[in-house]
């Protein structure tokens, strides 16, 4: 079985800071990490393919410096790391990503073996759209299986995978064949610690580097700016409400009463409703 | 849904010079369309929400506003259809067959993309659930368009065109986004986002009827069973009425439990910020904020809660946020209607057993009288 997972390395963006002056995100000195909802996607191919035998290619789209994350990948244990790199993908919105994500797929179909599987988080942290997944598939038109929770039996001789899909009011038990694109859901599993073979193999290996002429594109108005149909026109920081918390003061009297009286002023109907709604009516 | 590296303000500024140049084919493209989302009988209150903000940008534009109802033939398909009528629709566009009884993507991207090709909008509103996304995100590559994700306000331009603006960045940044030279528009919004509007009874409304393009033999996916949730209160957060929440400040899962005390007493849902999923404290259906629920209740009570841009984004549509925490520096006191600057383990037993004195005399009054 071979299995693609696509990763994103991404700002560690519970240390971005936001200039006050200028709105501008301050990257200086940010820390990069894999999109934390990849690693999901991650050990799950890596258990299907202990399971079932074969090969786990990575693949990300970035900057040159995205060879980290691949690295990191190998010492958890995939087999392969393709990067994805050029300035022509600069800029691109979720379409042009999924053009040269779909494009670079197909060219490791033809370089390393058909996937069978193809594997992406639900979302990242900084796009943060859940939508390259979809892309993705429909682009290469691979079935989608999108929120799962849990990869199944496999059947080899039918080529069908049994799924569990987190759908709005419960759990969809699905059955779908090969090639599929399966976003993962958080949760699901932990990444395993690489081992010591791996993480000498890992820094070792050679990270496999493709501008978009290596991974096959040919039509470069598909790609970065160009190719995004979508535009930022405005970025800006949300702005304070217009004024602060009244606090509220106990003085000598029981803050809890305080309180509760000063939310019953400000939403005289919130009373009855409560009542109400504690009685359990 | 743009990636973040075109998003800082120099390089934004020369591309906001932009201009729409629709190309000769997009020209038809006109009315806004709102997909209903129907499953299991069941309307998503999302799809009545993002029929308010349609209507806005319809009247704005001064076109039709459109209802999108797809799923098999029967009653709750008529239901969800003369629902649209009653949020605002001006008309509905119907595929009815029994191969839509599940959600499958392959069989609704169908029947969207079809209905678009066919009767040609210029901006398409889907929710931003777990269908919404996997439907929209499929629809938008399939017809090559722009699709701006998860959006918290949506406009339209002078020149007519949409402005979606949704966060980025983690949530520490705003941006607007234009899909100015392609067509449809599409945009999803999460469920809360946007407000209610109001129901108003309307018996008519125009119903086109579109045929499925495929059968159940063309579609490979095949659902062999659907496990609902045991725990109803999980889709409850977001349109409870009363939300208590929790955060770090209350130091250990023991005391989390004075939280879910008075979310009980009130006969609220509880909730809780980040960290607290993440150490297993809470289950990540409790999240409330950006990568949790959004919530729009009465009455929000945050309780040793810090009020991180993340958490607040999920939490502004509130009516009343009452927020509880020793340091009165706190964000969260920025955006808080009231604020008590307290010890939250302290107080929360007090407020349980106050509300519960408050509310029982209430209701012992009523019962009396
Ligand atoms: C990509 C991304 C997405 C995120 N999404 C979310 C999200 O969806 N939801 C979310 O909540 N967070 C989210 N976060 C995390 C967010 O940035 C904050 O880290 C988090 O909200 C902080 O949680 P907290 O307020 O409970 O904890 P802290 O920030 O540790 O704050 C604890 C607060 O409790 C107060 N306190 C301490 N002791 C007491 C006491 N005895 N009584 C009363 N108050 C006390 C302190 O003064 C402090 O203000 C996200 C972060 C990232 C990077
Ligand atoms: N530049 C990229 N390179 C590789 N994979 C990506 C990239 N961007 C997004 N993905 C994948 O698509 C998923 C969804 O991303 P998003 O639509 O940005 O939320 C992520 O979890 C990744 O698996």
């Amino acid at each position: 079985m071979h299995i693609v997972v696509c990763i994103k390395q991404v700002p560690d963006s519970a240390q971005i800071r936001v200039h006050p002056v200028t709105n501008t995100i301050m990257r200086q000195g940010v820390p990069t990490i894999i999109n934390p909802y990849d690693l999901f996607a991650l050990e799950e191919a890596l258990r299907l393919r202990d399971r079932l035998g074969g090969e786990v290619t990575v693949l990300t789209m970035g900057p040159p410096s995205a060879e980290d994350s691949l690295r990191k990948a190998l010492v958890f244990g995939a087999n392969r790391a393709v990067l994805l790199t050029d300035r022509f993908f600069a800029g691109s919105d979720t379409l042009a990503t999924t053009f040269a994500l779909a494009t670079a797929i197909t060219k490791i179909s033809e370089t390393y073996g058909k996937p069978d599987i193809v594997f992406t988080g639900k979302q990242t942290i900084d796009g943060d759209t859940a939508q390259v997944g979809p892309g993705i598939a429909k682009r290469l038109g691979l079935l989608q299986l999108t929120y799962v929770s849990k990869v199944g039996d496999y059947d080899a001789a039918n080529g069908t995978i049994d799924v569990e899909r987190r759908s709005e009011g419960g759990t969809q038990m699905l059955r779908s064949k090969m090639p599929v694109l399966i976003t993962m859901l958080e949760g699901t599993n932990e990444i395993r610690r690489g081992t010591m073979a791996d993480t000498l193999r890992a820094a070792r290996a050679e990270v496999v580097k493709w501008n978009a002429k290596d991974a096959g594109v040919e039509d470069l108005s598909k790609c970065g700016l160009k190719g995004s149909p979508t535009i930022v026109k405005r970025v800006f920081a949300p702005g304070p409400r217009a004024e602060k918390a009244a606090f509220v003061e106990a003085g000598e009297g029981n803050p809890a009463d305080a309180l509760i009286d000063e939310i019953f002023k400000r939403q005289p109907t919130l009373e009855a409703e409560m009542t109400a709604l504690a009685r359990g009516f | 849904m743009s990636e973040p590296n075109k998003a800082p303000a120099p390089a934004a500024a020369g591309r906001a010079a932009t201009k729409k140049e629709l190309p000769e084919h997009f020209k038809a493209y006109k009315h806004v369309w709102v997909y209903v989302e129907v499953e299991r009988g069941q309307v998503h209150p999302v799809s009545w929400e993002l029929m308010g903000a349609g209507r806005t940008l319809a009247n704005k534009l001064g076109v039709d506003l459109a209802a999108v109802v797809l799923g098999p033939e029967g009653e709750p398909l008529r239901a969800a259809v003369a629902e649209s009528f009653c949020y605002g629709a001006d008309l509905a566009y119907v595929v009815a067959s029994d191969v839509l009884t599940d959600y499958r993507n392959e069989s609704y991207t169908a029947a969207m993309t079809d209905l678009v090709n066919t009767y040609k909008p210029e901006i398409l509103l889907l929710g931003a659930t777990t269908l919404g996304r996997d439907l929209a995100g499929a629809v938008a590559t399939t017809l090559l368009t722009g699709l701006t994700a998860d959006c918290t306000e949506l406009d339209v331009d002078a020149d007519g065109s949409l402005a979606a603006t949704r966060p980025t960045f983690g949530g520490s940044l705003l941006c607007t986004i234009y899909t100015l030279n392609y067509r449809p528009q599409m945009a999803t919004c999460r469920p809360r986002v946007m407000s209610m509007p109001e129901r108003v009874e309307k018996l008519v409304g125009k119903v086109i009827e579109h045929p499925l393009g495929i059968v159940e033999d063309d579609i490979v996916t095949k659902v062999l069973s659907f496990l609902p949730d045991r725990d109803s209160a999980k889709s409850n957060l977001a349109y409870a009425d009363v939300v208590v929440a929790g955060g770090m400040g209350l130091g250990s899962p023991e005391n989390f439990q004075l939280v879910r005390q008075l979310a009980q007493t009130l006969g609220a849902e509880y909730g809780c910020s980040r960290p607290l999923v993440q150490k297993g404290w809470v289950t990540s259906d409790r999240q409330i904020g950006q990568t949790g629920k959004t919530i729009r209740p009465k009455l929000y009570i945050a309780a040793g809660i810090s009020g991180a841009i993340q958490h607040r984004v999920g939490v502004e549509g509130a009516d009343l946020i009452v927020a509880i925490n020793t340091d009165k520096n706190a964000p969260i006191f920025d955006f808080a209607h009231v604020g008590l600057v307290t010890d939250a383990i302290r107080l929360l037993p007090a407020l349980t057993e106050a509300f519960a004195k408050r509310l029982s005399a209430h209701s012992s009054d009523k019962l009396a009288s």
